[in-house]
């Protein structure tokens, strides 16, 4: 009895503590989407707001609608001017401010302390000035409204460039498809190239007895200490002296000449397909090219399918490769773009910085749960094959 | 004809050729002229000019560069050990019979793969002062005892912190990776060790940690080599700390000026590659010092 309790309590535990942590792993990311859904104004609230809204009131006898500005402090009156420079405006007069200005205004209907300041909401470059009022809270209704248009407005501008509707920077302008096309462009080739090269080669080192292979494969290990920065340097001066510096070359060429990790991945890979397979085929007349053409490869699907997976993540993730060589914004990929486009705003939309962000998650999650099997065994052999 | 050794060695040169192209230009090339370059005064405008170890000793005698060092060090000394605590305790926790694990994996799992420009977004937002979720969330609760939340990024006290936190969120790789090492120890242990009366902490003190100490070591070697280049998260933020105004000096108060950013900035906004060369030379030298260590200390524990 007790250790049934003892038991129970134990599992009530770990339960407890995997739902804790779920919670902070995930909340991020609903964040993020929550932001990308929210007008501004409602980004920038404290307490945060957990629910986008859009509200609605009447103003002029029109329903329409508005963004919730501030409360009012005090009771004070809305009115017209009749003398002066604003005669004929509409404003907030405070009840003491209306002792100032007395008889030079004309009431247009009382206001509370509490009410809210509302400001009608409008399309873009509307001209002239959104209407408003000043609104008792009862009379604002909302509902919940999931601004899809951030993702909308936050693409089109990826590239940094200010809105600019006479057209004259519009020539400049480079669209978020470039930069998607040169992020697939990257990543599609460079996939390609990892899973050629790196079978290839793992298959001469793995299936082929020559003089000086394990020196040479020793060798290929050895490289994998090397840091990056080290090698940062000249092989920047290599792709300036080929012409690349400013061209996706850079960053999808090399791994068409293989990698010492995938040739590590894929030759243990090969060491584990039987030798007879190869001896029979030998015996038959089979050439050394067409026995890893016909017979090693269509075994090896699950490691080519974990390298072109994890050579996909990491060149759709990088970001020093792109920053080191590219030089203009018609070549940058996503991850680049992203970053020059919060550079340029200085940071502060942050719902179409949330909504540009998602769209580069975006295409990273949903590979994750097509492959998920492979990902997850990827990762694990990786793990383990130390 | 040709005899069947030098058959063999040409069939496996001809496989390998393409390695032997690319080892060759994008690995060993670069290793050695960075090398020589470490010797040279040189910016990628003018050709290299020999100057003997000025580099190395202008290093010594360079602050940011100490400063850059240590705050590389700080960040990896914390980094890694906490990623390593979060890790395994996570997998402990899916490797007891739960319900859903699978769907708990995805969580945990899925920020490690989130690309690093858009994660750096998403915290710089959270973590942001004024509008900040976090600051959110802990601005009532700290105000119960009249102190406000600091602001993160912009803080030279907390931007490291901040930094380190949010690369707790990204540590379901190397959960993966202990899950299947988890999963891999043999039954019969557990077995034997129950008999023996060993349960609970002592149980994964003596029976599981030994069996998955390969496996934590691999971890947590890559993890050091990893967090000693860190750069993009640490550049994006920095830029931004700094208004986006393109100057990368590791804003606040230099308190985000790790290693490689120094580099990245010393070889490519000052053109100083000569000097960069010997600063990555450095490096590589920590690099492999540490693991050498690492590697000694895992075989002192292994043989035991």
């Amino acid at each position: 009895m007790t250790t049934d309790a003892a038991k129970l309590t134990r599992r009530a535990v770990i339960y407890a503590l995997l739902i804790a942590a779920s919670f902070l792993f995930v909340v991020p990311f609903l964040w993020l989407l929550i932001t990308s859904l929210k007008p501004i104004e409602q980004s920038t609230t404290m307490p945060p707001k957990w629910i986008p809204e859009a509200y609605f009131t009447e103003i002029d006898g029109q329903k329409v609608e508005v963004t919730k500005d501030f409360r009012v402090g005090q009771a004070g009156v809305v009115a017209e001017e009749l003398q002066g420079e604003h005669a004929g405006q509409r404003n907030f007069f405070s009840a003491q401010q209306m002792s100032t200005v007395g008889p030079n205004i004309r009431v247009i209907y009382p206001v509370e302390a509490g009410w809210w300041r509302v400001t009608e909401k409008r399309p873009e470059h509307t001209p002239g000035n959104p209407r408003w009022a000043y609104v008792p809270p009862a009379a604002i209704t909302s509902r919940i409204a999931f601004r899809w248009r951030n993702y909308y407005d936050a693409l089109s501008r990826l590239d940094g460039s200010a809105d600019d509707p006479s057209g004259i920077a519009a020539k400049h302008r480079v669209s978020f498809w470039r930069f998607l096309s040169n992020s697939l462009i990257i990543c599609v080739l460079g996939v390609i190239g990892t899973v050629l090269s790196n079978a290839i080669v793992a298959y001469g080192f793995a299936r082929v007895r020559w003089r000086g292979r394990d020196l040479f494969f020793a060798l290929t290990l050895a490289t994998m200490m090397v840091p990056f920065p080290v090698l940062m340097v000249p092989l920047y001066s290599v792709f300036k002296n080929l012409g690349w510096i400013g061209t996706l070359l850079p960053l999808w060429v090399p791994s068409w000449f293989g990698s010492a990790f995938n040739i590590f991945l894929m030759r243990q890979f090969f060491l584990g397909i039987p030798e007879e397979l190869s001896e029979a085929a030998r015996i038959d007349g089979c050439s050394e090219w067409r026995i890893f053409w016909r017979i090693i490869l269509p075994l090896s699907k699950p490691v080519l399918a974990t390298a072109a997976l994890f050579h996909f993540l990491y060149a759709w993730n990088d970001f020093m490769g792109p920053l080191l060589y590219l030089t203009r914004k018609e070549t940058f990929p996503l991850s680049l773009a992203l970053q020059n486009f919060q550079a340029q705003n200085g940071g502060v939309q942050w719902h179409h910085l949330m909504a540009a962000s998602a769209v580069t998650i975006f295409p990273v999650i949903v590979l994750f749960f097509l492959a998920q099997k492979t990902f997850i065994r990827g990762i694990a052999t990786t793990g383990s094959k130390s | 004809m040709i005899s069947r050794p030098n058959k063999n060695l040409l069939t496996g040169l001809a496989f390998t050729s393409l390695w032997i192209v690319g080892l060759s230009v994008f690995t060993l090339y670069p290793v050695f002229a960075s090398l020589y370059y470490s010797f040279c005064d040189y910016s990628i405008l003018k050709s290299a000019v020999w100057c003997g170890l000025e580099n190395y000793q202008e290093l010594f005698h360079d602050d940011l560069f100490w400063k850059s060092l240590r705050n590389t060090l700080l960040y990896a000394a914390l980094s890694v050990p906490l990623g390593t605590v979060v890790a395994l305790a996570l997998a402990l926790l899916l490797n007891c019979e739960v319900r859903g694990r699978a769907f708990f994996r995805v969580f945990f799992y899925l920020p490690s793969i989130v690309p690093v420009v858009a994660s750096s977004m998403l915290w710089l937002w959270i973590f942001n002062g004024q509008y900040g979720l976090l600051n959110g969330v802990l601005g009532p609760i700290l105000g119960v005892f009249h102190l406000s939340p600091p602001s993160w990024f912009t803080d030279p006290a907390w931007a490291k912190p901040a930094l380190i936190i949010m690369s707790l969120w990204g540590t379901g790789n190397a959960m993966v990776i202990y899950l299947a090492g988890l999963q891999d120890v043999p039954k019969e242990l557990y077995e034997a060790a129950e008999i023996d009366g060993a349960t609970g902490w002592r149980r994964f003190w003596h029976v599981t940690l030994p069996t998955i100490a390969p496996v934590v070591y691999f971890n947590v070697l890559m993890g050091m080599i990893s967090a000693l280049q860190i750069f993009t998260q640490a550049f994006i933020i920095s830029n931004t700390a700094n208004g986006g105004t393109g100057t990368f000096d590791g804003a606040p108060v230099r308190s985000l000026l790790f290693y490689t950013m120094y580099l990245f900035t010393t070889a490519f906004h000052d053109l100083r590659m000569g000097y960069a060369s010997a600063m990555a030379y450095v490096l590589f030298v920590i690099i492999a010092f540490l693991s050498w260590l690492a590697t000694r200390l895992s075989r002192n524990h292994t043989t035991r």
